[in-house]
């Protein structure tokens, strides 16, 4: 199952700080953008810990922490870089399905991502 | 913390004054058991060697609970220096640098060299966040040593293992040794006389101290009961920045201060991350470690120094 395409990733760019101002001004309009998610990671935590998204949804995982943390999928279907205080990851969702993943810094930080139509 | 009723009294009590008093901590190896004494005292002096424990330097990290670190790293060191004993070697428990970036290590090298003393490390998971996963700590610092960084070396009668419990790590689990490393400490303990002093170090805590912050090894029993034969076994961990000890037989674990900044007692705060104290109280909460070693039946001296005295 093929599932991710465009995993990318925002070093603290103005163009990274920018798309997430942006999503986070979607995110608070109007609850759930189309297209787009935003999963912060705070207080070593995923939040929100779970997400259903439509397929061809673009996540955007940042990290507000002190501390740096990565995202790895648990089926090593995509991983982040470590992403420092700011720093940004994105991965579209193509393929429906349940994708787990965590921390590879702090494993027992987990979330989950359900792709369904 | 846990409390060793019958005769802990001493190292306890010894234990809070370190906390208080804020210098450093020598481990004194005798007999096998560790032992701490303030530094400076005549028991340290009279070990058979000392040698000094630093953790989680983090160089690099500028947030609001510390930002400088590699400030604080330079304070440790200079505390080192001016010790009246000098230490056999020094090993450091991990997370040297915040992100694995080459200048970090440099830093942290320049710093810790001033020391001019042999450094035995393990890595933190600070230290293999580098883009070709713990390369650039491997290059530096596991020029010797086994898989990701594991090795052990041998200091006047004690055998010292560093194991590596940062890499491969699984989803909602903790710390990790693994199989590859695992079969290799079973191979290097087979030939070792139950008499032997083992001290093992690596950076996250190889006992549960607080699953829900992963701190603890997944496969850490695999580990001791490996070392279960041995009259004496003192672990050195880092990772959580804070003072812990707990007895269980003949194992003695111990976590240091980090050179950083402090992390929260379990259960006291929303996360594990750093815990931003008042700047004039950060020094109390940081610190060195000096371990002593004496022939004989005695305990090793663990001695826990913070920076503010």
């Amino acid at each position: 199952m093929r599932t991710l395409t465009k995993p990318s990733f925002f070093a603290r760019s103005t163009c990274g700080a920018v798309i997430i101002a942006a999503l986070t001004g979607l995110a608070l309009g109007s609850g759930v953008a189309e297209g787009t998610m935003a999963v912060a990671i705070d207080n070593f935590a995923f939040t929100p810990a779970t997400i259903t998204v439509k397929p061809g949804t673009t996540v955007t995982f940042e990290n507000r922490d002190d501390i740096p943390h990565s995202v790895v999928d648990a089926d090593g279907k995509f991983h982040s870089k470590a992403l420092d205080t700011n720093d940004t990851f994105q991965v579209t969702f193509d393929q429906p399905g349940e994708y787990i993943y965590y921390c590879g810094l702090h494993p027992h930080m987990k979330g989950k991502v359900v792709v369904a139509p | 913390m846990s409390r060793d009723d019958d005769k802990g009294l001493d190292r306890r009590q010894a234990l809070e004054c370190m906390i208080w008093a804020g210098t450093g901590v020598l481990w004194t190896l005798s007999g096998g058991v560790p032992k701490s004494a303030l530094l400076g005292t005549a028991q340290a002096a009279e070990a058979g060697f000392s040698f000094l424990q630093i953790s989680d330097s983090h160089v690099g990290f500028d947030k609001p609970a510390n930002p400088n670190a590699l400030g604080t790293l330079n304070e440790a060191i200079d505390k080192i220096v001016a010790m009246p004993a000098r230490p056999s070697f020094m090993i450091h428990t991990g997370d040297i640098s915040h992100l694995s970036k080459a200048k970090q290590f440099d830093d942290a090298d320049q710093a810790i060299g001033r020391a001019k003393l042999d450094v035995r490390y393990v890595p933190g998971e600070h230290d293999m966040i580098d883009e070709n996963n713990g390369k650039a700590y491997l290059e530096r610092y596991g020029k010797n040593a086994k898989g990701a960084g594991w090795y052990a070396f041998d200091q006047q009668g004690v055998h010292f293992i560093g194991l590596v419990n940062v890499v491969d790590l699984k989803a909602g689990g903790m710390g990790n040794l693994g199989a590859e490393q695992l079969a290799w400490l079973a191979d290097d303990l087979k030939d070792k006389s139950a008499s032997t002093p083992i001290v093992v170090f690596a950076h996250i805590p190889l006992w549960t101290v607080a699953p829900d912050w992963g701190w603890g090894t997944q496969d850490s029993a695999q580990a001791l009961s490996l070392l279960s034969r041995f009259g004496s076994v003192t672990v050195l961990n880092g990772h959580i920045h804070q003072l812990m000890q707990k007895v269980e037989g003949a194992v003695s674990f111990y976590t240091a201060r980090s050179t950083a900044f402090p992390q929260p007692v379990p259960g006291s705060a929303a996360s594990p991350g750093p815990m931003a104290v008042p700047a004039g109280d950060l020094r109390k909460y940081l610190g060195v470690r000096s371990v002593a070693f004496h022939q004989g039946n005695e305990p090793l001296a663990v001695t826990d120094a913070a920076l503010a005295s």
